[in-house]
């Protein structure tokens, strides 16, 4: 474990960090509270540096979200990618395997729904169609997804490396071909592809944007992956797995095998999250960055905000889709730059990763006289 | 360089009563050792009795919890290796520490600090070039390290603490890596300094290997020095029993019994090590029924790739394996454990157990996917519980609840619970290595009635064990690997603490 020595006038002191034996839900309680404290100290810094009252910031950011109901229906609107997104990201995660790539897994699966709606959507009708939407989409997610399982397991490329890479690879495509080949002929030369058939479209809360067959699988699927993480032989799998390669390998669970099943989940979810922001929000395809607002990455903060709990990471889903919706609000009402609010979401990662490292080790201070 | 010309060796390195302790375990006990200018010295013992971590001290990579060190009469403290290569002492480990992707010379002039800033490597060429001279050092300066066989490799490591002006060179178990000639060109290179003054120790198990080497003799049991002699005046047969030690006391009720029919049936087995040199070697063993058979020897002899290539962890070079007659030779572990062979695992948390999982989650680990604990899909969290509280009732594990993490348990607490899980699943073959390797003497105890037992109930057991206090009592036969092979099988009533201790250091025959 680490150490540090240091001398203080006569006195030797050494810092060690030590394994805690037990976590007590009292301990859990004041680490939450101390990193929600440490957390809104350091915003508060920064806002102060921007020169803004901040009490004043962090209230509009919160009344902007949860405060009207116009903040809470653009709230759930922004939460249901990070819904889908963050609960596959769970199962990824409990398995170890570090996908940073659900960006442009949602955007594989907007892409593979906007070619199966253009192509094939006049002639399906609605209650085939839509179930076909998604099935598209997540086999669009899931393949991306699965490129850098395999890569992995037969070459041992980290997949940190190449989920991250394979972000930027499908954005270019997604730029590619909203002004190429895919380019809408009614769009008066925008960017965009053409809308998607009426019927194909997803419906909406009336006076909301909030699509709600999407809200609805985005629940079911959180729900689903919770079974499937703590109830079923894979899920116990995935964890065994994450927690111990050696201990996997001694029972015979067979890596490639749970390596591609878990980036078929979470691609596949990730790339339903993007049939929903194509056929509920947008009705095309368009700018890689209208198409999403980072969800891939705010999802990888939920994801573990959740405790790789999908369940739970539906509860942080919302508190993060909060801080985004707070963030075009002070953007407007503060005329502060739209960056704030991610400097808003790295400091709370920072500060959650610190709480996490105190919850399981404890200092060892020892003072001696030279 | 300008000294090296005049060199001025070390004459006398003292170690006065050094202790050291791993989390309150002794590691080293009050251990006097005095190695001397121009000497060769053997440390001798089992894996465990301390030896590198008494020169790992020595090198400056931990500090003693006790004792001095004093070089020339001069008291020195090492707080890093940084201050022992300063003082004149090198080392050179086990496994090498080489920048694989660089070259020869690239690596040296990592560590050599006299080497100029720009374009060091000419320099550097130069002074290896003398080195190979002056002691028949050969290394090739240009090739990447990777391109190096292990001997070659090893050249380098002690080059390197040449150059770094080691005139103490320490080495870890040198010919662990080499094949016979390079082991003997080694020793020729290590002869030739130790005529210049060098002093050399050498950490090894290897009696005949000591005998022929080394001037003097230290040996080291259980962290303490329990022998020293000089190799002209002392036996191979003294020394195994030095390393070995204690003769045996039969505590358990151990009866004569008729073996059964054959179980587990190895027949030339060729296993590679993680490092793709030959690990195990054409090997032969049977296991019946009602019989246990022991592995004994000295740990990296092939043993653990042994058990691995029979419970699927390994791929089989070459050789069948059988279990009930049934081939499974490179079969998954997954197929293995379900053709009846149960495994306690050597590193018993790191394979045999998930600690961050709770504890009725590991008691089910590779019968997870069989009924009654899961159907098609899910399992059976009732069963499953039922089955972990019978399980610390029948094999007395002591534990708050079964739903606390698996890491909560004591060491001795956690092989129970893995022997229960093992042995409930009513395996045909036990494999057990290591079992009570580092539990306390109640654990212990109750482990090997375990497997006694299994033997009593008429089943096979395969014990790989370098206690050889556990296998004299336990075993019905006695094989001994050595280098990959098995260089003898004794029957219980010819087994003698003498013939096992020769057989472990690699001397063959009926001694």
């Amino acid at each position: 474990m680490a150490e540090a020595d240091f001398r203080l006038g006569g006195l030797q002191i050494s810092l060690r960090w030590e394994l805690r034996q037990k976590q007590t839900p009292l301990l859990s309680a004041f680490t939450l509270l101390a990193v929600l404290a440490t957390g809104s100290l350091c915003v508060g810094l920064a806002f102060l540096l921007l020169g803004v009252d901040p009490l004043f910031a962090l209230g509009k950011i919160f009344l902007g979200s949860f405060g009207s109901l116009y903040g809470w229906k653009e709230t759930l609107t922004k939460g249901i990618p990070l819904f889908l997104i963050s609960g596959g990201l769970c199962v990824a995660y409990q398995a170890k395997f570090w996908n940073i790539g659900a960006e442009s897994q949602l955007l594989m699966g907007a892409v593979w729904s906007t070619w199966f709606g253009l192509r094939f959507g006049e002639s399906v009708s609605p209650g085939l169609g839509i179930p076909l939407l998604f099935l598209v989409g997540f086999l669009g997610g899931a393949l991306w997804g699965v490129i850098p399982a395999i890569l992995k397991v037969r070459f041992g490329m980290s997949e940190v490396i190449s989920t991250l890479m394979l972000n930027y690879v499908a954005a270019e495509f997604v730029s590619y071909l909203i002004v190429g080949p895919w380019k809408g002929k009614s769009k008066y030369g925008y960017p965009y592809t053409e809308d998607l058939p009426k019927h194909l479209l997803l419906g909406t809360i009336p006076g909301t944007r909030i699509h709600y067959i999407t809200l609805a699988l985005g629940f079911v699927i959180s729900l689903l992956l919770f079974l499937l993480l703590y109830r079923t032989k894979f899920g116990y799998e995935v964890r065994v797995v994450g927690e111990s390669p050696e201990a996997a390998r001694y029972a015979g669970i067979d890596y490639v095998r749970t390596a591609v099943s878990v980036m078929i989940i979470s691609g596949g979810v990730a790339g339903m999250a993007g049939v929903g922001e194509v056929a509920g929000i947008h009705h095309h395809l368009s700018y890689p960055g209208n198409i999403s607002a980072g969800y891939g990455f705010t999802a990888i903060i939920t994801a573990w905000l959740g405790n790789l709990n999908p369940l739970g990471s539906l509860l942080s889903g919302l508190f993060f889709a909060g801080i985004l919706v707070g963030g075009d609000a002070i953007q407007i009402s503060l005329r502060l730059p739209a960056a704030t609010v991610h400097l808003f979401n790295g400091i709370l990662l920072f500060v959650l990763l610190l709480g996490n490292f105190f919850l399981n080790h404890r200092p060892v201070v020892h003072i001696r006289r030279r | 360089m300008a000294g090296k010309n005049f060199p001025k060796k070390i004459q006398i390195v003292r170690m006065e009563k050094i202790s050291k302790y791993f989390q309150g375990v002794p590691a080293n006990r009050d251990i006097d050792l005095t190695i001397r200018g121009g000497e060769i010295l053997g440390l001798l013992g089992e894996n465990g009795a301390g030896k590198t971590t008494l020169m790992n001290i020595l090198y400056g990579l931990y500090r003693p919890d006790g004792g001095r060190i004093l070089i020339d009469g001069k008291e020195v403290t090492f707080r890093s290796p940084r201050d022992a290569i300063r003082s004149g002492i090198g080392m050179v480990h086990q496994h090498f520490m080489l920048v694989q992707n660089h070259t020869v010379v690239e690596n040296i002039v990592l560590g050599d600090g006299e080497a100029p800033f720009f374009f060091p490597q000419r320099v550097v060429e130069r002074k290896l070039l003398q080195f190979q001279e002056r002691y028949g050092l050969k290394v090739p300066p240009w090739a990447k390290v990777w391109q190096l066989s292990a001997g070659e490799q090893q050249r380098v490591e002690i080059v390197k603490a040449l150059m770094q002006g080691a005139d103490l060179l320490i080495l870890d178990e040198p010919t662990s890596v080499l094949t016979p000639l390079e082991a003997s060109e080694l020793f020729s290179i290590l002869r030739r300094m130790a005529s210049e003054g060098h002093g050399v120790v050498i950490i090894s198990h290897k009696l005949e290997e000591i005998l022929d080497l080394c001037h003097r003799v230290v040996v080291l049991r259980k962290g303490e020095v329990v022998g020293e002699a000089e190799t002209r005046a002392v036996t191979k047969e003294e020394l195994a029993r030095m390393m070995v030690g204690r003769s045996v006391v039969f505590s358990f009720d151990w009866k004569p019994a008729p073996k059964g029919e054959v179980v587990l049936q190895v027949e030339g087995v060729s296993v590679r090590s993680d490092r793709g040199i030959l690990a195990v070697k054409q090997v032969d063993l049977t296991v019946h029924r009602r019989e246990i058979v022991g592995i004994a020897g000295v740990a990296g002899n092939g043993q653990r790739e042994l058990v691995e290539a029979i419970t699927g962890l390994r791929k089989v070079e070459s050789g069948r394996i059988r279990i009930l007659g049934k081939d499974i030779t490179n079969q998954s572990a997954r197929v293995i454990h379900a053709e009846g062979v149960a495994h306690i695992p050597e590193e018993r948390i790191r394979f045999g157990t998930v600690p961050n999982l709770l504890i009725y989650e590991n008691a089910v680990l590779k019968r997870h996917h069989f009924a009654p604990f899961s159907d098609v899909l899910f399992l059976d969290y009732g069963k499953i519980k039922s089955h972990t509280e019978d399980l610390l009732e029948h094999y007395t594990v002591a534990a708050p609840s079964i739903r606390v993490p698996m890491k909560h348990l004591s060491g001795g607490n956690i092989q129970k619970l893995i022997v229960g899980r093992e042995v409930s699943a009513g395996p045909a073959l036990l494999l057990a290595s290591h079992p009570t390797y580092g539990l306390d003497v109640g654990a212990t105890e109750y482990i090997r009635k375990q497997l006694l037992k299994r033997r009593e109930e008429g089943e096979a057991v395969l014990l790989v064990s370098e206690d050889l206090e556990e296998i004299l009592e336990l075993c019905d036969r006695i094989a001994v690997m050595f280098e990959g092979q098995i260089v003898g099988t004794l029957d219980r009533e010819e087994a003698t603490v003498e013939r096992i201790g020769l057989l472990m250091g690699g001397v063959r025959g009926n001694g």
